[in-house]
């Protein structure tokens, strides 16, 4: 009886009990999580807790929700329990950083359920697709859960400087004699995190402009489009050392400055591929239907531009890596003592005289993590143009 | 034609067989054809999309398409097996010995060079003969096939000269090593009726004159009788039946070769004289223009409720851009357009939601107008929300309604992408949309002609039963006259911009006709081998 039970219950159809169970289980976990704190700083674990609420919510409709299969529920719940075994081992480190915790966690599920949801396509991917993305995946982990694996504090200064590879530093010190390892392990969370961001920013403002450029044309594109063209006249990265310089590089400005000098590039990309999607019929139809422009711009062409906007998205996603890294190497990047993977190179540039690799390593780093969303983009380019080899 | 002709085999293709890929697995879709072409003769291939007769036609150069492979049999070209034969050697045949006419010939020339170099590539290319004398060559051959200005047309761009041209054209370049083999594949659908006779003519005339074996696609069969020695008949990859084109119009031996034969004799019952009735669309003395180009001269006319007006003429004659000026795509320059007696707004965003909403449209290709990215219940859905405000529950059991009244299983159609259907399904779920929006007029932009006869004929029984039970008005926007006899009420002819002659079917259709309205009903293809012969004649002796 109790076997039939709990083979329905991973079944997932008929009785989700099990993935009901592990889901209240890592509620639970979250909200001791959080609790831990609350003496500490009453404030963040307050917030903490309603986003925990929110997000056992969300995570539980999700999950009632898509197509599942035994073996995925399987996966899901064997990860999350996995995370949640390994956060309880290592508890002081989970609990002194309760959302680093939760964001490695809510990660981890999104991840397996992305991976249950596609498994088809994903079946079908390359070796090379599967590389990229399991890079990515490791990146992204690593920055999310940076202060609960860095074995220092990303500061911290704790030996002399320039040491050798250790037991107890793992890559050696830099200049300063901080922990080498550490700095890589936060440098992806600023660098990756930064980049992210100013490219997502890069895309909402670009892509919208170029939508609507397309679906309004007239004097809206030719306005949009002239001023894009001001702005891509003067070469991007002197423009933005001349604004870093009178804005200054806080993190913000830094974000902004990139992202929106990106966003010509987008907004080009973005017109020139709606206005094949715009002279259609069912654009026509639509607007004969009397459907407002938002509805147009939404429904009708964002979806059919989509495949060739993410495919960019990587890409830009790489060069504004690399344009951060190298604003960083000039020293107006991100500032220290903040962990930069740019920056990192420079600093311990020395280093390569005595034929020592370590600073190079800043630099695998972002060529490695290049290489992967390149191979993820060029798979999912290659699917979404249908092309069959 | 002629037996004395018809020499030696040329082609012999046994057992072929040809594979297609898709979600990763290969199936068959040629299970086993055998094709054997005498020296001089035209093989007639016909059948609906999807029956592989394209396949067939690029198999007998060694050509697969991408995603597809010659799986089994052989292709013995002149003593030399093309399905074994290296790139090398094919690559040698190709354009010298076998030579291929694509369906669209404004796609298939490079927009980028003049005609005549695209001519002369081939020859010289081939070692055949220097580019000096290609260049007679070619001038020689498009006075042949009655292309105008000989001397000059070769000089032109292809966007320079008109779609019946470039075909002709194209059939030239096909013709300058002077192939054994030539394919044809469906050189005329895309033309109007009027064009399509001189491109036919002057086809059949080049291959007779240079004995030419020709395999001719279509999958219209009344331009293939006009064609072919003989008639294969495809579905599915399979042979339905071959024979003598004589013989096979006039004795089909299976159910499907009838059920092509018997295509466009479907009739709607004769309709009353129209009503005296205020029309439910007029259109009076509208002039439109594109920028300062003048495309509609003055055009009046009326739609009465539930009656079908079909709009006739060839391509750049105006009737679609009377439905623009109808939908207030395009404002016109002069005139009005009345809805029930009250004047309508010209341009489209000044009509409120109801004026919209009783006017619909149905295009000619179902694959741009519907988005891809919809599935079906959203794309019949959303006019239902959008008009009706229908939502949830009672959107979904509207669209299953809407499904079963175009004939779609709504269990099995409802959660498909545009992608998962056939061209007749597509076209069918374009009319579930604009049924959605409860109209009293549809526009129907050429439903049909981007179809394969037999579904276009399913489609247009189709409307004529929704107009019998929903009461619908249609202006049928066509140039086959085929289907005005099927489904017109009313007819209007337009040329260059303004109606030559209008009236009830009966009417128009019955002598005397304009002379217009002659030319084009004395196009349309019969079933009748010797169709093009007489109507040639015909029009010689008029000349004379």
């Amino acid at each position: 009886m109790t076997m039939t039970m709990s083979k329905e219950a991973f079944g997932g159809n008929a009785s989700p009990w099990v993935s009901r169970i592990a889901m209240a289980a890592i509620h639970f976990f979250i909200l001791v999580l959080f609790l831990q704190n609350v003496t500490a700083d009453t404030w963040s674990s307050i917030i903490g807790l309603l986003f925990a609420h929110l997000y056992s919510v969300v995570a539980l409709t999700y999950w009632s929700r898509i197509e599942r299969t035994p073996a995925g529920d399987t996966v899901v719940v064997a990860l999350t329990l996995e995370f949640v075994l390994v956060a309880i081992i290592f508890w002081d480190r989970a609990s002194a950083w309760p959302w680093s915790t939760m964001f490695g966690l809510a990660l981890v599920q999104i991840c397996a359920f992305a991976a249950v949801r596609y498994w088809k396509e994903l079946r079908g991917a390359p070796a090379s697709a599967w590389f990229g993305l399991i890079v990515i995946l490791i990146y992204v982990m690593v920055a999310a859960t940076a202060p609960i694996i860095a074995p220092f504090g990303e500061t911290e200064i704790v030996g002399s400087e320039y040491d050798v590879w250790s037991n107890k530093h793992l890559l050696g010190t830099d200049n300063l004699g901080r922990d080498m390892f550490t700095r890589i392990i936060y440098g992806g969370r600023n660098t990756v995190g930064i980049a992210f961001a100013t490219t997502v920013l890069a895309f909402v403002l670009g892509g919208l402009a170029g939508l609507l450029a397309a679906a309004m044309r007239g004097w809206v594109d030719q306005i949009l489009g002239r001023s894009v063209d001001i702005l891509m006249a003067i070469p991007s990265f002197i423009f933005a050392l001349l604004i870093l310089t009178i804005v200054g590089t806080s993190v913000p400005s830094l974000i902004l400055v990139i992202g929106i000098l990106d966003a010509t590039r987008v907004f080009r990309l973005a017109r020139a591929v709606s206005m094949n999607v715009v002279v259609l019929e069912f654009v026509e139809a639509a607007s004969l239907r009397g459907e407002g422009l938002w509805w147009i711009i939404r429904s009708e062409i964002l979806p059919n531009i989509l495949p060739p906007l993410v495919a960019e998205f990587g890409l830009r996603f790489c060069f504004v890596f690399l344009f951060l890294s190298s604003l960083s190497f000039l020293g107006l990047g991100i500032q220290p003592p903040t962990a930069d993977w740019g920056s990192m190179v420079r600093d311990n540039a020395t280093l390569i005289t005595y034929g020592d690799i370590t600073p190079l390593l800043p630099a695998a780093a972002i060529a490695l993590l290049t290489v992967g969303v390149n191979f993820v983009v060029d798979w999912f380019l290659h699917k979404a143009s249908g092309l069959k080899d | 034609m002629n037996d004395a002709t018809i020499g030696e085999v040329i082609l012999d293709m046994r057992g072929l067989r040809i594979e297609g890929r898709s979600d990763e697995i290969w199936h068959e879709i040629v299970h086993g054809i055998d094709v054997t072409l005498h020296r001089g003769e035209v093989l007639g291939l016909i059948g609906e999309s999807g029956a592989g007769k394209s396949t067939i036609g690029l198999a007998a150069m060694g050509f697969a398409r991408d995603g597809c492979r010659i799986s089994g049999g052989s292709i013995m070209f002149d003593g030399v097996d093309l399905a074994k034969a290296s790139d090398d050697g094919l690559r040698q045949l190709r354009g010298s010995r076998i030579a291929y006419v694509a369906q669209s010939a404004a796609a298939a020339f490079n927009p980028a060079h003049k005609l005549i170099d695209q001519y002369c590539e081939a020859p010289v290319q081939h070692g055949i003969m220097p580019r000096a004398e290609a260049e007679s060559d070619a001038i020689d051959l498009y006075r042949r096939l009655q292309l105008p200005g000989p001397d000059t047309i070769g000089f032109r761009y292809p966007h320079q000269v008109s779609g019946g041209q470039l075909q002709r054209a194209m059939t030239a370049m096909a013709m300058a090593c002077r192939p054994d083999l030539i394919v044809f594949d469906e050189p005329t659908t895309a033309l109007d009726v009027t064009t399509q006779i001189e491109v036919l003519s002057a086809i059949r005339e080049i291959v007779r004159q240079f004995n030419t074996a020709a395999i001719y696609i279509t999958h219209d069969l009344a331009v293939v009788s006009q064609m072919a020695d003989r008639i294969m008949v495809l579905r599915h990859g399979n042979l339905v039946e071959e024979g003598e084109t004589r013989g096979m119009i006039e004795d089909p031996q299976k159910d499907y070769t009838r059920d092509l034969l018997a295509v466009r004799t479907f009739r709607k019952d004769t309709a009353d004289s129209p009503g005296a009735d205020m029309p439910l669309l007029r259109v009076e003395g509208v002039s439109a223009a594109y920028g300062k180009v003048p495309v509609l001269y003055d055009v009046s006319m009326d739609i009465h409720r539930k009656r079908t007006v079909a709009v006739v003429g060839e391509s750049g004659s105006g009737k679609s851009t009377m439905a623009r000026v109808i939908t207030g795509l395009l404002p016109p320059s002069q005139g009005q357009v009345f809805y029930d007696g009250l004047p309508l707004p010209l341009d489209h965003r000044k009509r409120n939601k109801d004026e919209k909403r009783r006017l619909q449209m149905i295009y000619q290709m179902p694959d741009t107008a519907i988005n891809p990215r919809q599935r079906v219940s959203a794309i019949i859905g959303r006019p239902l929300e959008f008009y009706l405000g229908l939502r949830g529950a009672d959107r979904t059991a509207r669209v299953r309604e809407l499904l079963e009244m175009i004939e779609l299983d709504p269990d099995e159609f409802i959660d498909r992408y545009p992608g998962e259907l056939s061209g007749g399904q597509k076209q069918r779920v374009c009319i579930a949309r604009a049924l959605a929006a409860e109209p009293e007029l549809i526009i129907c932009d050429e439903v049909t002609s981007a179809l394969d006869q037999l579904v276009a004929e399913e489609i247009l029984k189709l409307l004529q039963r929704l107009q019998d039970e929903l009461g619908l008005a249609y202006m049928f926007i066509t140039h086959d006259l085929a289907t005005v006899r099927a489904i017109a009420d009313e007819i209007v002819v337009m040329l260059q911009g303004k109606i030559v002659e209008q009236g009830p079917k009966q009417q128009v259709l019955s002598p005397p006709h304009h002379e217009y309205t002659e030319l084009l009903l004395s196009s349309v293809p019969e079933m009748d081998p010797d169709w093009l012969d007489n109507l040639l004649d015909d029009r010689q002796g008029e000349n004379a």
